[in-house]
């Protein structure tokens, strides 16, 4: 299956994107995105364990992922 | 309650309007302004972006989590987005409440909570040219919280 990964600030720039797509296997769960990820020769920029967001909400390494949903990897936030 | 993502200036006065109420008597409002000097390097203006979508929910939720722990809805609070120049407003918060106590709580509740959880980014400019990613302090240990309330839900 086809997961949509978005990317952002200074993750977008470390990657050179700002959307990725993974062919994943079914059954995939985050950990397995970010091992996906982190393949890639750009990948290894990222910190040990990113944050990640499925469907605009902050999830658990071991939370299913889908072909429907929006996966993001977040950096660390600076808001406020 | 009324929460936004913005890229336009804030305006404090109209938020302190929009949370007035006659049984309220105590209003806080927050505003939390671009530094010019961060970390000892001298700042020219910054570049505030977002994740919009999950950003506008989050900043809801936590003032539904405070509007819920200081039993008051009269909150408002913009989070602006895009280039900020030094003194600008990045983040204003109003509390109205009748009493002073859960104002200030809600208040401070908010901008900690934001700061830890807001899926909003910064890159700094300085005035020697440079320009990098700042995080916010609080944002390493909000995401380990995070993760750990993650993992016992």
């Amino acid at each position: 299956m086809i997961v949509r990964v978005l990317l952002f600030a200074s993750y977008a720039d470390a990657l050179g994107a700002s959307e990725l797509s993974l062919d994943l296997p079914a059954g995939a769960r985050v950990l397995d995105v970010l091992t996906h990820v982190k393949a890639l020769a750009s990948g290894k920029r990222l910190p040990e364990r990113p944050m990640v967001a499925v469907n605009q909400r902050y999830a658990r390494d071991d939370q299913a992922v889908t072909a429907a949903d929006e996966v993001a990897i977040i950096p660390p936030v600076a808001g406020g | 309650m009324r929460t936004a993502i913005v890229d336009r200036a804030i305006d404090g006065c109209a938020l302190l309007e929009e949370v007035a109420r006659h049984h309220n008597g105590a209003t806080v409002l927050f505003v939390g302004t671009v530094r010019e000097v961060n970390d000892g390097a001298a700042v020219s203006g910054l570049d505030y972006s977002a994740y919009t979508g999950m950003a506008e929910k989050e900043l809801a939720a936590i003032v539904a989590e405070a509007a819920d722990r200081c039993h008051t809805p009269d909150i408002v609070v913009e989070h602006r987005i895009g280039a900020l120049a030094l003194g600008e407003a990045s983040v204003a918060i109003a509390v109205a409440h009748p009493h002073r106590g859960e104002a200030y709580e809600a208040s401070r509740y908010i901008i900690e909570e934001l700061k830890k959880r807001l899926p909003v980014w910064k890159r700094e400019h300085y005035v020697d040219g440079r320009s990098e990613w700042v995080q916010n302090a609080e944002a390493e240990m909000g995401n380990r919280k995070l993760e750990i309330g993650a993992s016992e839900a």
